[in-house]
């Protein structure tokens, strides 16, 4: 049986420990852009918007709803001091030029060798890329954000992804509602689980073989 | 000084035709020609291959798909890869009505900006190892595989700034700017919404973002508040 996983704001609180003083971050669409609203007291992070925006800070109240004002996912945002606005050739030139220092995207799939599908459902068809290509190909970091299993149970990380790829050989780390992954030219380890859960109820869920870190730990935030 | 305002969108449209290309700046909410779109709907122009960031539920582009005006959309993002309610572009493009190409974004705003500055490609590593990188001339740059991209032009660019004068100087508000700024230098007839239009000189020269000599005409538009779709 599936181990109980944490919920999704935990989720995106426990990414949020992964920022650091003054970096260039930008949020992927879905579960990523709650990150926003978990920055550590005292760090000053630069969220990037590929629509435009440098230094937006959280999620912006509904009745705030400014239509000008809004990430990527067109969600509304507010702005902390030192935020600037561009058009979007130059906002890709940041994300393509080497200039984001982490990427934190949601997933659909992630292979062992750390190859990411998050842009197509192929039952679905259709699908869309926004800047995700962009992004997994140009931060200097990668972490995904998923749940661990697709609604039916299946894993999510697998030998080999299914779904059309964003790009290959582009994830860093994998954090989900059961477990922190690295992915290593090694092969994944497996550096932290959710309370009560194993590093064997971890494996269940997962396809390819997970060596456990020596300093392997229990998830905090 | 010949004055490029236009007094009414219906005016500044009426020599688009049936087939033309056209490029429409906007991301989601922000930025978006909503009036000039409106008034491409009531011109009834057909076989539009329209070129923008996104089409979707709520976006005035969507409204195009009533009459079956647009044959094709080059976009980033059209279907969403989950969610229960579809746009109407979305229905037709399920029921293979209507055409899709789908570019990662920066290479979409990449092509623009290659098309409007005299470019004739640019090579990028976005796409390699996925179903963008299919039939596409590849490179070895730096040890890492690279696709060649073509530029993209249109007949026409219809674009949203906050302000203008009748010299066609933009100032956006915010978020605007995406992929407006681009699009003003890559079409043939570039014509622009503002809710704001004043006389040339009343525009501070530091905070114009897009320099007259790229916009043909300009008419000033109302502010829709637009709303947010999850």
């Amino acid at each position: 049986m599936r181990p109980a996983g944490i919920p999704r704001d935990l989720i995106a609180m426990r990414v949020a420990r992964e920022l650091e003083d003054g970096m260039a971050v930008n949020l992927g669409i879905g579960l990523p852009t709650q990150v926003a609203n978990h920055v550590p007291e005292g760090l000053t992070v630069w969220f990037q918007a590929e629509n435009g925006i440098l230094g937006y800070g959280g999620i912006a109240p509904d009745d705030a709803f400014d239509q000008d004002l809004i990430n990527a996912g067109g969600q509304p945002v507010t702005l902390q001091p030192g935020a600037c606005f561009f058009d979007s050739a130059e906002s890709f030139a940041m994300i393509r030029g080497g200039h984001i220092d982490l990427a934190i995207l949601g997933g659909l799939q992630v292979s062992e060798r750390g190859d990411l599908a998050n842009w197509m459902v192929p039952e679905r068809g259709g699908g869309s890329i926004g800047g995700a290509m962009d992004l997994a190909e140009g931060a200097r970091r990668l972490i995904v954000a998923m749940e661990h299993t697709a609604r039916d149970g299946s894993p999510r990380i697998l030998r080999e992804c299914t779904y059309p790829l964003t790009a290959p050989a582009c994830v860093d780390r994998i954090v989900t509602d059961l477990a922190v992954i690295d992915v290593t030219p090694e092969g994944l380890v497996l550096r932290e689980a959710a309370a009560g859960v194993s590093p064997g109820g971890v494996q269940s869920v997962t396809e390819p073989s997970l060596q456990t870190a020596d300093d392997f730990r229990e998830m905090t935030f | 000084m010949t004055s490029k305002a236009f007094l009414s969108c219906n005016e500044a449209i009426a020599d688009v035709f049936d087939g033309a290309t056209i490029m429409f700046g906007g991301f989601i909410t922000a930025g978006t020609p909503t009036d000039l779109v409106q008034a491409l709907v009531e011109r009834d122009t057909s076989n539009i291959t329209g070129i923008a960031n996104n089409i979707g539920i709520g976006d005035p582009l969507d409204n195009l798909c009533e009459k079956r005006q647009l044959r094709k959309m080059i976009a980033s993002f059209a279907i969403r890869a989950s969610g229960a309610r579809q746009s109407r572009f979305e229905e037709q493009y399920r029921a293979g009505e209507v055409e899709l190409e789908l570019v990662p974004q920066g290479t979409l705003a990449e092509r623009i900006r290659a098309g409007g500055a005299g470019i004739g490609g640019f090579y990028t590593p976005t796409g390699v190892g996925t179903v963008v990188a299919e039939g596409r001339e590849t490179r070895i740059i730096d040890g890492r595989e690279h696709l060649f991209e073509l530029p993209l032009r249109a007949d026409f660019a219809f674009i949203k700034a906050h302000r203008g004068d009748t010299s066609g100087n933009l100032v956006y508000r915010r978020a605007e700017r995406n992929f407006n700024v681009t699009m003003a230098t890559a079409a043939d007839i570039v014509i622009a919404e503002v809710e704001e239009l004043v006389e040339t000189g009343e525009l501070e020269p530091e905070a114009i973002v897009t320099p007259g000599i790229y916009v043909d005409r300009i008419v000033k538009g109302e502010r829709h508040e637009a709303r947010w779709y999850p």
